[in-house]
């Protein structure tokens, strides 16, 4: 792989750009892997990318029905946080978030991880309560957040009104280090990196039927031909429960719809990213100036990526009640994704009831800040076959058992 | 130079002169300008700048799809970016400004960028900027962010106001052209209710512009007369400056109409927000033109060939006094010809196909213009402004043969059809090869709630794009809608006539065979400055996919999301990787269709009516005693009533000492109250609560919990019986819509087949809670109800009158204290609650808000739904196992707390907490540390503080909390470290820290 640089970028000037080379390779499938991963997102490139790098595991393939990073990916408001009250979602969102401040140098792509910092406003005595609570639990965690007045709001933020005769902000969760990425940029320099290990990303091609013998996986079938593996891992958010349903086992999910906007682009007006959950609405600036914004899910299951308006309206009504000069902004786009919700809006990484399949599924909303952590934790499920302490708590298991990882107190809406 | 001509212009009024200003400068056009129009005929062809290379922009097309000529309209609170000056009608006293440029128009230094242009290909910053690591926050970012951006971000609160309408059609016909007219004609007929919306302040769409005749009549006679037909039509709405903005699934879709925008009259409403229901929808949306992809071609001079042509026929402006025409196709000679006639000079038609020999080339050479076939610009002069071409062979590489002076450049690389609202809901388009242009495919439409399809489109929009056929075509959709919708047509198909047009020859690069440094200065996104060169660059790099290759370069996702760029884009990208253009697809179309502004999202919710608000009967008499409001749900209530320059802790003790030490009243109107009724109500609240509750006896209350199917605590009341079929549930405040919403839920999804009737009369009624020591004596001396002990004992409640008002009393408690919560009639709330005051006056009664009340229940014992409960708590946790029935078969939630995790006897259970230091009040969701971190380095902990309080009635700190086995550890000493630093000592202890014995409220 030839590195990314300032001086490459003058040495391919000077012959008009002719000379770069692929971001990633474009393989015809092997007959057989160790691992096949299902899914090219994020979160499967990212599961990919720690196998070879931590655990020395190549002969890797990720298989993309359509276009890598073409799912959630490529669809949400690329928020990196990691100020979770529940320990092992603490644990999991921060590893992410320690990765991401390295990731751009660690895959020598720039994914423009930047840590503007992350607002989560308080505009209820009862979130004021639950959010003391948080900058409790993430003293103890290690994760740097603090509870900050509305004074120190609005320095961060001038363009927020505090004073809103409904909701006054009466304070706010504070994470210095959380901000944002570029999101597409996330999937494509894991896609370069694992591409330059040797494995194998093969895009366009939709796994039909999960193969199995003796109770374990053996292989896939694919449009483009069947391809053996010794262990599977199904990554595949939106329609992780038609890919169980191919090995043979049922998922506590639902699937519905969340949509996120876009205005047209402004000069900077905007360095921090702001959540106001009593409300419903969250918002940041791009780097093309952009306003990004985002809501709640849709009340309803469904698989086609585009959600109805009145959540577009409720959210653009939050939005410009908490930030008025917006008002005058136009919307330039909305579009919707699929994603997966558990019963306690926690992630599933875990074993599954077929041996030597793992799957990883469950973000619902808020997938995108956990790439790196999940697929370093999920590349230690799939090497060892057996959780280590960052998925532990994330099995399966735990809605049988009832041990419930449930984050709604810390974040009653979307994310 | 660009000009206002002598004589034309069909929409202007030369008699009404309009003044405006532009960047400062005072300009005058006419009534019916655009602002794109009266920039140009004031000779102001540079507009703006790119957003990367900061290069020189000018208007280059007369419609939405502009991608350049953006401004800043308007001033201080009432500016709005990024306005496209071409859809912007001028009006007397606009105010625009250049955007994107510093220190000014003429002279950016940003251009800079320009000139290092090509160290910044497509994707550049993936590349670079990666070390060192702190410089991308500190330095990179910061830079880029200011040097992209366009327009001024606005500072002020938007003095404007917005509306939202709803409608409901038989059909919505998007777009008032000659095939839209002709559709809402025919449907109108039938008897369908039609509503036509057209984005533009006029009716045609670009017909009169392009010429023909309809059934013989010049065609501006025919719209006429068809707008009159329409306008005798009652069931037919047309609406202006209306635009379709996005179609959702069945049939609901959105229109975006802008009522004050071309003349501006604060106060009134700036937009409206159409929410529109359609059986059917038919687009007639036309098309758009593409542009070609010749080196230069982004400099401020080159513009569309239909733009060219509106601004001489519509508006009486020339661009330029010498306008050289490159086209692909015969409409471009349209330009051609319409430029000649209105005196202008056409140096030389450059067309790219090897003949041309159609009517309109014919007529362009008999009108003595140069006619030039197989011939490209392979060159473009000039810096701000168009000087001259070089002119070459399309199918060479880029050798200049001649030169040209002209100072615009009319371009025509075919025509798109408008497809958007077609793929909003999933309708798929097909490649037609001959015309080079993706269409509608009509046997993969949108379909609708039955599964048949809900669209159809007509005309240009269909890829019918001369006159005749786009009549034909019309008719043809709209007989199809009819047909859905069981009418039949009876009107003919109008016959459209126009010359008849050859072929177009696509022409995706210009010359063929240009090298990459031609390839570099060919621009496909004008305002994102995305080149030729930056889409096979991503196709080199592997960015194969059309998502991919648009993320990469920013293809198509500036303002005018890709309406001029993405088909020459795609067709770069699958010459680059040697696949057919519809194998390589396009990207998704995406609501709105032009950017919509927020204020008509939000519409009128805003500010004091952003959320219902709602009040209490006695909210008026709260404002006036001085009460700080908390929200609570919708509601307002009262958090403590401060007095004479209390601060609200003082005002909670007063609020507390005076309840316990003599009375206290309490504006409990937010509780909910839903009425279950009906045969089968026992048994549901049987499954609804995890008490039992069809035992309860009439006239009796009872505490009650709800679970939900996860076994979790989620709400908490007290239910009376009211007779036998009928139950009342006291819901939390929070909880009443949610709780109703969950019985619904269970009943209409679930227990269909039970007889049981619920409402929610939580606003039917005002509640007082009267509580302290004197509480009975202040009812009894309101008189007309027997509420001694022996008559309404504890928990039980009763109808009657008080005070002359029909109350119905409940011996309930929720302070410890002896107390009644009486609920009246809604209306006779405020009368009732002033005349507790009154009688109690002699009692010292003192109002008491929600922190007082929260305070009492602590020092009781008692939990509070989101405070001791959080979603992960169960009954059990609470030690509330004795609300838990032991007798019945199910409930909701009884399942789930049979799973191992819930019944494992090391859960975290509801202890008291005392600070060892009584002035120290433990912090809210402080955490009680254990020794040693978990595996992955997390501090442990062993319970957390649910609840915290300085009790004014034990003169000390207190709090709840959750603790690892806590009930068996009392006397135990934990640590909780602050987020300040410090570390608190607290003792677990009893919850219930007052009046353990129910002395004082079984009184």
């Amino acid at each position: 792989m030839k590195r990314y640089s300032a001086f490459a970028i003058a040495r391919e000037a000077a012959r008009w750009h002719m000379g770069w080379e692929r971001a990633w390779r474009s393989p015809t499938p092997k007959a057989k892997y160790d691992v096949i991963v299902i899914g090219a997102g994020g979160h499967g490139l990212a599961t990919a990318y720690y196998l070879g790098k931590n655990h020395g595991i190549r002969n890797v393939a990720v298989i993309e029905k359509g276009w890598l990073g073409g799912g959630n990916t490529g669809r949400n408001t690329t928020i990196i946080r990691s100020n979770y009250l529940q320990d092992p979602s603490a644990a999991i969102y921060e590893k992410a978030r320690s990765l991401y401040e390295t990731l751009s140098q660690d895959l020598n792509y720039n994914v423009m991880f930047s840590p503007r910092g992350v607002l989560m406003l308080a505009q209820t005595h009862h979130e004021v309560r639950g959010y003391l609570r948080t900058a409790h639990a993430n003293k103890l965690q290690g994760v740097a957040t603090e509870y900050i007045g509305p004074e120190k709001v609005k320095e961060l933020c001038p363009i927020i009104n505090l004073d809103g005769p409904r909701y006054p902000v009466l304070g706010a969760l504070w994470q210095p280090r959380g901000g944002t990425a570029r999101h597409d940029a996330v999937a494509w320099g894991y896609a370069r990196a694992c591409s330059d290990m040797g494995m194998d990303i093969l895009q366009q091609t939709e796994v039909t039927a999960i193969r199995q013998a003796g109770g374990k996986v053996t292989g896939v079938e694919t449009t483009k031909g069947a391809i053996a593996c010794d262990k599977l891992a199904i990554v595949v958010a939106g329609h992780s429960g038609v890919l169980a349903e191919m090995a043979g086992f049922r998922l506590p999910i639902e699937s519905v719809a969340l949509q996120a906007l876009v205005s047209e682009p402004i000069k900077p007006c905007m360095d921090v990213v702001v959540m106001a959950n009593t409300v419903h609405g969250y918002m940041s600036q791009s780097d093309k100036g952009e306003m990004v914004i985002g809501g709640g899910a849709d009340g309803y299951n469904n698989y086609t990526q585009r959600g109805s308006f009145h959540h577009v309206e409720e959210t653009v009504r939050a939005l410009v009640e908490t930030f008025p000069m917006i008002s005058r902004l136009k919307m330039l786009r909305w579009w919707g994704g699929i994603v997966d919700m558990t019963g306690d809006r926690s992630p599933i990484l875990s074993k599954t009831p077929l041996g030597n399949c793992f799957i990883n599924c469950g973000w619902g909303t808020g997938g995108f800040k956990a790439i790196p952590g999940s697929g370093w934790g999920m590349a230690e499920l799939v090497a060892r076959g057996e959780p280590g302490p960052l998925t532990a708590e994330f099995g399966l298991d735990r809605f049988r058992e009832g041990r419930f990882i449930d984050e709604s107190v810390a974040a009653g809406v979307a994310h | 130079m660009s000009t206002r001509l002598a004589r034309g212009g069909r929409r202007i009024d030369r008699s009404k002169r309009v003044e405006f200003t532009f960047n400062g400068k005072r300009l005058t056009g006419y009534q019916g300008d655009t602002l794109a129009s009266a920039l140009l005929a004031n000779d102001q062809m540079l507009v703006g700048r790119s957003f990367k290379y900061h290069r020189p922009r000018g208007v280059v097309a007369s419609g939405p799809e502009e991608p350049n000529a953006l401004v800043a309209l308007g001033d201080g609170a009432r500016m709005e970016p990024n306005q496209r000056v071409t859809t912007t009608e001028l009006f007397d006293g606009l105010s625009a400004r250049s955007q994107n440029h510093w220190p000014s128009l003429e002279f950016d230094i940003g251009g800079l960028n320009n000139h290092v242009a090509r160290f910044l290909p497509a994707g550049f910053y993936y590349k670079t900027f990666i070390h060192p690591r702190p410089f991308w926050k500190h330095v990179f970012e910061p830079v880029i962010r200011q040097s992209a951006g366009l327009g001024p971000a606005p500072k002020d609160r938007d003095p404007d106001v917005y509306e939202q309408v709803y409608a409901f059609a038989d059909l919505v016909v998007i777009g008032g052209g000659v095939a839209g007219l002709h559709a809402a004609r025919v449907a109108g007929a039938a008897g369908l209710r039609v509503l036509v919306l057209e984005q533009t302040a006029h009716w045609g769409g670009r017909s009169p512009v392009d010429g023909g005749t309809i059934d013989g009549q010049p065609v501006q006679d025919w719209i006429d007369a068809t707008l009159q037909a329409l306008d005798g039509m009652e069931n037919v709405t047309l609406r202006t400056r209306c635009m379709a903005a996005g179609i959702y699934d069945h049939g609901y879709m959105i229109g975006y109409e802008r009522l004050t925008d071309h003349a501006p009259a604060p106060g009134m409403p700036r937009h409206r927000l159409w929410k529109i229901r359609a059986a059917q929808v038919l687009s007639a949306t036309g098309a758009i033109e593409r542009g070609l992809s010749f080196p230069g071609n982004d400099l401020p001079g080159v513009m569309l060939a239909g733009a060219l042509r509106d601004y001489v026929v519509e508006y009486g402006v020339s661009a330029g006094d010498r306008t050289v025409v490159v086209t692909n196709n015969d409409d471009g000679y349209r330009t051609a010809l319409a430029l000649k006639e209105a005196g202008l000079v056409v140096p030389a038609v450059l067309d790219a196909r090897p003949e041309a020999t159609g009517a309109l080339p014919e007529a362009a050479r008999a009108q003595g213009i140069r006619v030039e076939t197989g011939r490209a610009i392979v060159k473009v002069m000039g810096g701000k402004r168009v000087t001259g071409v070089g002119v070459g062979l399309q199918a060479g590489e880029g050798s200049i043969l001649e030169e040209i002076a002209c100072d615009a450049v009319a371009m025509s690389g075919g025509w798109s059809p408008v497809v958007h609202f077609w793929s909003h809901t999933g309708g798929k388009l097909v490649w037609d090869e001959a015309q080079a242009l993706f269409r509608p495919d009509p046997a993969r439409a949108p379909v609708g709630a039955d599964g048949l399809p809900n669209q159809a489109v007509g005309g240009a929009a269909n890829g019918a794009l001369t006159l005749g056929a786009v009549m034909a075509d019309s008719h043809d959709a709209i007989s199809e809608v009819l047909r859905r919708l069981g009418k039949t047509v009876s009107d003919p198909a109008p016959a459209g006539d126009a010359p008849a047009e050859a072929p177009l020859h696509p022409v995706w690069v210009m010359p063929q065979g240009a090298g990459h440094k031609l390839k570099s200065k060919m621009w496909l996104d004008y305002q994102n400055d995305v080149k030729v060169s930056d889409v096979q660059l991503a196709a080199r790099e592997g960015y194969e996919s059309v998502e991919h290759t648009k993320r990469y370069t920013t293809l198509g996702m500036a303002t005018d999301q890709g309406k001029l760029s993405n088909i020459n884009g795609l067709a770069v990208l699958s010459d680059a990787l040697g696949a057919p253009i519809p194998q390589v697809g396009t990207t998704t179309f995406r609501p709105p269709f032009t950017p919509i502004s927020m204020g008509a999202i939000a519409g009128e919710a805003r500010g004091d009516i952003f959320q219902p608000l709602r009040r209490t009967p006695m909210h008026a008499w709260h404002e006036a005693h001085g009460a700080y409001f908390e929200p609570v749900g919708h509601w307002r209530r009262p958090y403590c009533y401060p007095q004479g320059g209390e601060s609200h802790a003082q005002a909670v003790h007063r609020e507390v000492t005076a309840t316990r030490t003599s009375l206290g009243l309490l504006d409990a109107s937010t509780l909910g109250k839903i009425v279950v009724k009906g045969p089968d109500a026992g048994r549901f609240l049987d499954m609804l609560y995890t008490n039992m509750m069809s035992t309860l006896p009439v006239g009796r209350c009872r505490y009650g919990l709800m679970c939900s199917e996860n076994g979790f605590l989620m709400d908490d009341g007290v239910v009376a019986r009211i007779d036998e079929d009928t139950w009342l549930c006291h819901t939390t405040t929070g909880g009443a819509d949610r709780i109703h919403a969950h019985m619904e839920d269970w009943l209409q999804c679930e227990w269909w087949d039970w007889k049981v009737y619920t409402a929610n009369l939580t606003e039917h009624y005002a509640q007082v809670a009267i509580v302290g020591p004197n509480a009975r004596k202040l009812i009894e001396k309101l008189g007309g109800m027997d509420v001694s002990k022996e008559a309404l004992g504890f928990m039980d409640w009763a109808d009657g009158t008080l005070a002359g008002i029909p109350a119905r009393v409940f011996r309930i408690s929720f302070s410890g204290e002896l107390s009644y919560e009486v609920a009246v009639p809604a209306s006779r709330g405020l009368e009732f609650w002033e005349a507790c005051h009154a009688a109690g006056a002699e009692f010292g009664a003192t109002a008491y808000g929600t922190e007082a009340l929260h305070v009492m229940r602590a020092e009781k014992g008692f939990i509070m739904i989101g405070d001791e409960t959080d979603g992960t708590v169960i009954p059990q946790d609470l030690g509330l196992g004795w609300a838990i029935s032991k007798k019945k078969a199910d409930y909701l939630g009884k399942r789930a707390q049979e799973r191992v995790h819930m019944t494992d006897p090391t859960r975290w259970q509801l202890v008291g907490l005392e600070t060892l230091d009584p002035n120290e009040r433990l912090p809210d969701g402080a955490y009680a540390r254990a020794s040693g971190t978990n595996a992955n380095g997390q501090g442990n902990t062993q319970g957390r503080v649910t609840s915290s309080y300085m009790s004014p009635t034990l003169g000390r700190a207190i709090a709840m909390g959750l603790v690892l086995n806590g009930p068996s550890r009392m006397g135990e000493v934990l640590e909780f470290p602050t987020v300040d630093g410090r570390v608190l000592s607290a003792r677990i202890v009893d919850p219930v820290f007052y009046d353990k014995a129910g002395e004082k409220q079984n009184v």
